[in-house]
């Protein structure tokens, strides 16, 4: 018998596997990952159609339907972190898990891996269906459209670092959370109009909060043809920073809970 | 006897309220350690503080002669833990929860552990179901088999035959004690069983609103306390009586 090698590698892909077996083991739960992006999609497909015959302008170049897509990767992302973790507590397995040699960065580690397996599930279908069926191709933005993703992603999972460190301190009662926190920044992420359209009291938070640089750079992309670095540097900036911010947090939920003995309560 | 576990007036206060009260723990290698006590007398706040679980309000920790407080990751690799509270997950099968705690204990090739634990736990019949759909006692051996799963030096097990039919229980207890002989391993256990102590521990902790009230080998207990069982010894402490009084 092999002897065993204490490494953070072989301990997240531990729980990724563990995490790869749950989502095996359940048809339906892989159907509704891509079930959702795929209904958003026809939805605002149908809204660009409109569009396209009323006010062109409005629908130029898919920049809706692309919109529907990247913001979505952010929802995505999160719901997926925040499941897999949320199935700890369900399945009352936390104290199991860091009674082993398991770092809380190592968790941390394969619930991001996890989500971004479940975050291309979800997108990939759907933007390979835009094409034929509404003649738009995200793809078609090249390298951006993979530093718009990455973007949206690590937004996703700063919100997820919170809500999962809420959830280990506080417990279940705070599990709609994860459903809640992403619409928060949705109106100052500016998915669908320019951040223009927002009062000047709102203009300022937006500047603040990563998403409205990502889809500014986007209709910058899609409708003037220019690739905007400096949008670009302003998002990733600030998700790096929230990333910080998120970690923190769980890490200081986390030191909390063991203060408090809830590693062995939480889910109960 | 080397001391595997060694405690020094580890403490742990929760809004005022003391659940453990300096206390001060020797657990010598290869022995067979039971602690008891009666509700809140303090065991799942010591066994979680020894797990890492629970950080002491203060007191020292010491496991395999480390400092667990300041860095308990070494000696987790070394150790494991069983309870009937805490679960295993449900939707995943007896062979994918302990492939994945085999990798997590750092195995490369899971299968042969896998092999191993399912022959000495007897669980080849139903390797390949879901725990969700397994009887208690056959979770319980599950919970067992986990905790087996790196060959731990050391087991912290709260009542580690609960749920299980008095043969299973019996077999249970002839293997803790085979797998202390063989390996020099040490076991902590809290149980309510006192027949499963009087069978298995070479120790007894008793502990009473936190502190450390009485401790000998289950014979040392029943000629002080000057009772035939030791569940009349429980109740001697619980109702405040000591040894030399009772």
């Amino acid at each position: 018998m092999s002897m065993p090698e204490h490494t953070s590698l072989r301990r997240i892909s531990a729980l990724l596997l563990r995490y790869l077996y749950l989502l095996r083991s359940s048809w339906p739960r892989i159907i509704e990952i891509a079930y959702w992006p795929t209904m958003q999609l026809i939805i605002w497909g149908f809204v660009t159609k409109y569009f396209a015959d009323v006010r062109p302008e409005l629908s130029a170049a898919g920049v809706l339907i692309s919109a529907v897509l990247i913001w979505d990767s952010l929802f995505r992302s999160h719901v997926s972190y925040t499941l897999s973790f949320l199935e700890e507590l369900w399945s009352r397995n936390l104290a199991n898990l860091f009674v082993t040699p398991l770092r809380p960065w190592e968790l941390i580690a394969s619930l991001a891996s996890i989500s971004m397996l479940r975050t291309l599930i979800g997108i990939v279908p759907a933007a390979l269906l835009a094409i034929p069926f509404f003649g738009v191709s995200v793809f078609d933005m090249g390298f951006p459209l993979l530093a718009f993703f990455m973007n949206l992603v690590l937004c996703g999972w700063a919100i997820s670092l919170v809500v999962t460190g809420i959830l280990i301190r506080y417990g279940l009662g705070a599990e709609s959370l994860t459903w809640v926190l992403p619409f928060l920044i949705a109106p100052v992420s500016c998915i669908y109009y320019p951040i223009e359209t927002l009062p000047p009291w709102l203009q300022t938070i937006a500047s603040g909060i990563s998403t409205s640089y990502v889809f500014e750079g986007m209709r910058s992309l899609l409708l003037q043809g220019e690739l905007r670095l400096d949008l670009l540097a302003w998002a990733f900036s600030l998700n790096f920073l929230y990333i910080a911010i998120g970690f923190l947090c769980f890490m200081t939920a986390f030191r909390s809970a063991r203060r408090h003995g809830l590693l062995l309560q939480v889910g109960e | 006897m080397e001391p595997v576990i060694e405690t020094r007036k580890l403490t742990k206060r929760y809004d005022g309220i003391v659940a453990v009260d300096e206390l001060d723990l020797m657990v010598g290698q290869g022995s067979v350690t039971a602690l008891l006590g009666g509700n809140g007398a303090g065991k799942t706040t010591t066994l979680s503080m020894l797990l890492g679980l629970l950080t002491p309000s203060s007191g020292e920790i010491h496991i395999f002669g480390e400092d667990f407080v300041a860095n308990r990751f070494p000696s987790l690799a070394r150790m494991n833990f069983s309870s009937p509270y805490v679960d295993l997950p449900q939707r995943l099968t007896v062979r994918e929860n302990l492939n994945v705690y085999a990798k997590l204990y750092g195995y490369r090739k899971v299968a042969p552990v896998v092999d191993r634990l399912a022959h000495e736990f007897d669980l080849t019949d139903f390797l390949d179901r879901r725990l969700r759909r397994l009887s208690s006692g056959q979770k319980t051996r599950v919970s067992l088999a986990k905790a087996f799963v790196n060959e731990p030096d050391l087991l912290l097990l709260d009542e580690p035959t609960a749920s299980l039919d008095p043969e299973t229980a019996s077999w249970i207890r002839d293997f803790l004690k085979s797998y202390c002989k063989e390996r020099g391993a040490t076991i902590l256990l809290a149980s309510h069983d006192m027949r499963e102590v009087e069978l298995i521990c070479d120790d007894v902790l008793l502990l009473r609103r936190g502190k450390l009230v009485e401790r000998g080998s289950p014979e040392d207990l029943l000629r002080r306390f000057g009772r035939k069982n030791l569940e009349d010894v429980f109740l001697d402490v619980a109702r405040g009586q000591n040894g030399e009084a009772a």
